[in-house]
């Protein structure tokens, strides 16, 4: 089920005094079992872009297809589309509204007109994919748990229609570096296991380094680099021009460099630099070289 | 959605009008609706109507601004035109339909009073389209002011007309945001019956009490930390001054009820 986007042209409050265009002729396709990070400055238009996604905005113009069904279509089953492109918002846990946890993801595959036995289903598997613990917090209000389990509870909320792609707009912000872990490691684990798609806007470089396979960056409402993570963050000193950072591991593969290090171009993962380090360390460190 | 909601209409400019002290426009625009029911012929209404067009010319704004302001209140005039068509009496009958008179008084108020309806519209829009909430607000304070002698807090009721205003962008950002999270879970607004779509308020309305409680609460700490304390010896920020521009305003504005005077005078 591809996700094509051609030609897409956003303006907001057009013919008003406040009239701003905030994305510019963006083109991509996005296929099964990929993981997309896409990041970009505040203002990019990255927001603007994943609302299209799911048919939340109209484009001004161009077309936005899923699985072959044009959006912007009058006859498209929307509920069927926001089914299948399953979108958790910023700071999602702001939407939460009910009394109980269970409730609350239950509210999604409700709208579907799902039986009560399959709705029970689906709030006990989406609450294992987030791994918050169906006994003991199921029937608690979500005005009681911690941050980072409002925001589990809320992407819960989403995993219960059963998205085959899924789309986080910055699902770290706010989070103390705990929560931040804990969220990244189910989306690892969602990618993985259930196969699902997934985009994931962030601007911090150093979470989509980590999990993204595809990364596509936008600026000033263009999209401006689109490739794999090796590729983008290459171009470092274009990322910076554009007030974007390369991802830690890059920035401390050029210090080593500088240092007269021997380190391959293209790490970024956190993995791969704990190995080479290592390596280094055992043929003698500094020392050696 | 929500987009199509221009509050308090602003239309930044920086014209003579845009310049003026929000005192003056204020009661030179309370000056301006009283002279409107001064009016009493067409000439009245067409030396109105020239008035305001001068003005609006002044201020750069596009006419149909002020059409827009009208549009919503377009029920209430023609009930108004219908009330007064109907139910006045006068004496040169020119339709009998069934028990309704329809005379020839009847007609020429009916069209008075909706025209008026009209003008004071679209004058207080002018207000509005040039003068930014907050400098509204200003002008109010600082007219009101006199009362506090009397206890009236004005500037207390000030600060609170400010912090709604202020509020009113924020809270419906927030709205469109959560009703568009809602939305993607399958949330529908807009089909159903009245129970039906009053019910599918409360994923809406639960998330924006509780945000909006949250705020209020962040904010009423953040002006207690800054030692927030009412009215009294505070200076301000933007001190309002009057110009020369106000007083050609005020002449010209003088100059127009003397002509609706005068007009009163001699075809009234």
């Amino acid at each position: 089920m591809p996700l094509v986007v051609e030609k897409l042209n956003h303006t907001y409050m057009k013919g008003g005094p406040y009239e701003t265009q905030a994305l510019y002729d963006i083109s991509f396709t996005i296929h099964d079992g990929e993981f997309v990070g896409l990041i970009g400055h505040t203002g990019s238009g990255k927001s603007t872009l994943v609302q299209h996604l799911n048919g939340l905005l109209q484009p001004t113009s161009g077309r936005v297809l899923v699985d072959g069904t044009d959006l912007s279509d009058k006859n498209a089953d929307r509920k069927q589309i926001r089914c299948k492109v399953g979108l958790v918002f910023q700071y999602a846990e702001n939407q939460l509204f009910e009394e109980t946890v269970e409730k609350d993801i239950a509210f999604g595959p409700k709208n579907l007109g799902l039986n009560a036995e399959e709705i029970d289903r689906r709030v006990r598997e989406a609450m294992r994919q987030v791994s918050l613990d169906y006994d003991r917090i199921a029937k608690k209000s979500v005005f009681e748990l911690s941050g980072g389990q409002m925001r589990r509870v809320a992407i819960a909320g989403v995993l219960a229609m059963k998205p085959s792609v899924l789309v986080l707009d910055e699902p770290c912000a706010g989070l103390d570096p705990h929560g931040r872990e804990e969220i990244l490691k189910l989306i690892r684990r969602l990618h993985r296991e259930s196969g699902t798609t997934i985009v994931m806007v962030s601007h911090s470089m150093d979470d989509v380094a980590q999990l993204a396979e595809r990364v596509m960056v936008m600026h000033r409402g263009h999209m401006v680099m689109d490739g794999t993570p090796e590729e983008i963050f290459t171009r470092g000193e274009e990322l910076r021009q554009m007030g974007l950072d390369v991802p830690q591991v890059v920035q401390l593969c050029e210090q080593l460099r500088m240092r007269g290090f021997d380190i391959p171009e293209r790490i970024y993962r956190m993995e791969d630099i704990r190995e080479l380090i290592t390596q280094i360390c055992k043929k003698g460190g500094y020392h050696a070289q | 959605m929500l987009n199509d909601i221009t509050l308090g209409q602003y239309f930044p400019g920086n014209s003579p009008i845009h310049r003026m002290d929000p005192r003056a426009k204020l009661l030179l625009t309370v000056v301006y609706i009283v002279a409107l029911f001064l009016v009493k012929s067409f000439v009245g209404y067409a030396l109105s109507l020239a008035f305001l067009y001068l003005v609006v010319r002044l201020a750069k704004i596009p006419f149909k601004y002020l059409i827009k302001g009208v549009k919503p209140l377009r029920f209430i005039i023609l009930f108004t035109f219908l009330l007064n068509l109907f139910f006045l009496t006068g004496e040169k009958v020119l339709l009998v339909l069934g028990p309704f008179r329809l005379t020839q008084e009847a007609l020429f108020n009916a069209l008075y009073f909706s025209l008026r309806l009209v003008f004071l519209v679209m004058g207080s829009s002018v207000l509005t389209l040039t003068t930014s909430p907050v400098q509204l607000t200003d002008a109010l304070e600082r007219i009101l002011h006199p009362l506090q002698r009397f206890h009236f807090p004005a500037h207390e009721l000030a600060m609170m007309m400010t912090i709604a205003l202020r509020f009113i962008p924020t809270l419906l950002d927030e709205t469109d945001k959560i009703q568009k999270a809602q939305m993607a879970r399958g949330a529908d607004f807009e089909s159903g019956n009245l129970i039906q779509r009053a019910k599918a308020m409360i994923p809406l309305l639960v998330p924006l009490f509780v945000s909006s409680f949250r705020r209020a609460n962040d904010l009423a700490m953040a002006m207690e930390a800054r030692c927030y304390r009412g009215g009294d010896h505070r200076t301000r920020l933007r001190e309002l001054r009057y110009t020369r521009l106000d007083g050609m305003a005020a002449l010209a504005v003088c100059g127009f009820v003397a002509l609706i005077v005068l007009e009163g005078h001699f075809f009234g």
